[in-house]
């Protein structure tokens, strides 16, 4: 008994962070599981095991259209975004200025607001100004909540580096463009990677801004939650289940390419 | 809030001082701020007076200030509500979150890096995915539901899903990552002999969890439960899927008037409403955490 007490409070951590981790992924595990059902019409009872969703994932009607939108949404937002936030973080992490603050403040704001908020007053104005919802509202909003979670990442980035090697590079006549381009970009470049796919991650999955200015134009979060009520098709499951693998393969693929590069220098 | 996100990382001094490039840098990603979150919050306040028109669906400013007043009299239940689910999403987040951020930051070795991948991948799997997932795991055909069933843990009249518990575990489940990573963020910077000479000073583990770890972990603490407590109170899906008529969050309300009821004055005096009370409450958190470093 003692021993076990003693195992206990010893793998205390290790034990609430494996019983964390579940309570994380048994939504996921559940969408996954789900995809391989052999459903009729909503996917709500296991009926038994099938390939034929997966074989299969556009056999409903809307979805990939849905998803191809939510792509080339977040393709574009993540783009803009990436850009016009890398060029605030240089900013504010390379120059000093008048107005700092006000810059600060107006980075903090966006994601100190309710995305109801955010989603409803860009709603208001494109109402005012007889603007048609649609796509490229929605890219407009996507672009406006990425762009401070892309300041935040590529800030933090700047600041964690060491001054030494834009010195170093400056002492041995690296005049200041080519110190930037040869030495503080790349090393900036895995913080940009970062933000670019924070921006895409979180473009992709948003709901409530998108729910608000997106007209008559489907994503593929709006395409799931109108049809939760009626039944959801697998081939939601199915698309939900790839996109996570995908973005798993995609970050553990980054490490690895990461840690070469490390080594080969 | 000027105050609140002043920088503190590099000193002024440092940073070159040329009068006209950061302007250029800053220019295009402050004008996209100034028209699409500056303007329309602007333009929110200022639907939130007016008054319906002669038209149907036509509104004309007329500045009645008492619709703020309509607002949080016809809604007083449902922003109380959405405050304490939230509190209540945020503290279970933060109970989850802590452990796991500790875990990952001090006991997991050569796995830290694919640990943090994992508490972040789950947002992959559509959010909307997810929480629908949770309705038909709660749910009464759901595997959950069941095992409790055979446990005698529930009887069959029992309801997991359409209830406050529901909403508030979907709450704390959805934005648990947001927790989770900046924890992260602040355990993972603190220096391991800080821990040592906290021992060597005859502190025992708890103590110098209790003295040490946790007031040098506060940083990440408030930007985690910020994180979580903003999104948690201006959500409505939590509360659309899992929840029932009784459980309606001032989200709900919100979206309902402007995309179902179309009042938009009404409508947008809560919203502004909605985020005035965040923002005190966000200012008065920070300055009793005493943290300055949010951005």
């Amino acid at each position: 008994m003692k021993t076990l007490t003693r195992w206990f409070s010893r793998n205390l951590i290790r034990i609430y962070m494996v019983l964390g981790f579940t309570y994380l992924f048994i939504p996921v595990a559940y969408t996954f599981v789900f995809s391989f059902n052999d459903y009729i019409k909503s996917n709500l009872v296991w009926r038994g095991f099938t390939f034929n969703n997966w074989k299969n994932p556009c056999g409903v009607l809307d979805v990939c259209p849905a998803l191809g939108n939510s792509m080339k949404i977040g393709l574009l937002a993540t783009f803009i975004a990436t850009i016009l936030g890398t060029l605030i973080a240089f900013a504010l992490g390379r120059y000093a200025f008048k107005g700092r603050a006000v810059t600060n403040t107006l980075i903090f704001l966006p994601m100190a607001s309710p995305e109801l908020v955010l989603g409803a007053s860009l709603l208001t104005i494109f109402l005012n100004l007889g603007m048609n919802l649609g796509f490229w509202t929605i890219v407009i909003a996507h672009v406006m909540f990425c762009i401070s979670f892309v300041v935040v990442t590529v800030k933090a980035r700047i600041a964690s580096l060491d001054p030494r090697l834009e010195q170093a590079a400056m002492d041995l006549y690296a005049d200041e463009r080519e110190t930037f381009r040869r030495v503080t970009f790349p090393l900036v470049a895995p913080g940009i990677a970062g933000a670019a796919l924070l921006a895409f991650s979180l473009s992709f999955d948003d709901f409530i801004i998108t729910n608000f200015n997106s007209g008559t134009t489907i994503t593929f979060p709006l395409y799931v939650y109108t049809h939760a009520e009626r039944g959801l098709p697998a081939q939601a499951n199915v698309i939900g289940s790839a996109m996570f693998f995908l973005a798993l393969l995609i970050v553990v693929a980054g490490q690895i390419v990461g840690k070469k590069v490390k080594v080969g220098k | 809030m000027a105050a609140v996100v002043r920088t503190s990382g590099a000193a002024t001094s440092e940073l070159k001082k040329k009068s006209l490039v950061p302007y250029f840098l800053l220019a295009p990603g402050l004008i996209w701020l100034a028209l699409f979150f500056v303007a329309p919050i602007i333009t929110l306040v200022s639907t939130a007076t007016k008054t319906p028109g002669v038209g149907i669906g036509e509104f004309v400013q007329t500045y009645r200030w008492a619709n703020y007043l309509d607002a949080i009299t016809g809604s007083a239940a449902q922003f109380s509500r959405s405050f304490l689910y939230a509190t209540i999403a945020t503290l279970l987040a933060l109970a989850i979150a802590y452990p796991l951020a500790y875990g990952i930051a001090f006991k997991s070795g050569k796995y830290k890096n694919i640990l943090l991948v994992l508490v972040v991948a789950p947002f992959f799997c559509s959010f909307i995915l997810r929480t629908i997932a949770w309705k038909q795991i709660l749910g009464q055909n759901g595997p959950l539901f069941r095992l409790l069933l055979d446990l005698h843990i529930v009887s069959d009249t029992t309801h997991l899903t359409a209830s406050a518990p529901a909403v508030i575990i979907g709450l704390a489940y959805n934005f648990l990552p947001f927790m989770t990573l900046p924890l992260y963020g602040s355990l993972e910077r603190i220096d391991p002999r800080v821990l040592e000479a906290s021992g060597d000073l005859y502190a025992n583990a708890f103590t110098t969890f209790r003295k040490v770890t946790v007031p040098l972990s506060m940083p990440g603490v408030v930007a985690g439960t910020l994180l979580t407590f903003i999104p948690a109170t201006g959500d409505y899906v939590n509360a659309e899927i899992l929840g029932n008529p009784s459980t309606k969050m001032i989200g709900n309300v919100i979206n309902a008037q402007f995309l179902n009821t179309q009042d938009y004055p009404l409508a947008a005096s809560l919203s502004f409403i909605l985020m005035i009370i965040i923002s005190v409450l966000v200012m008065i958190y920070i300055r009793k955490a005493g943290t300055e470093e949010l951005v």
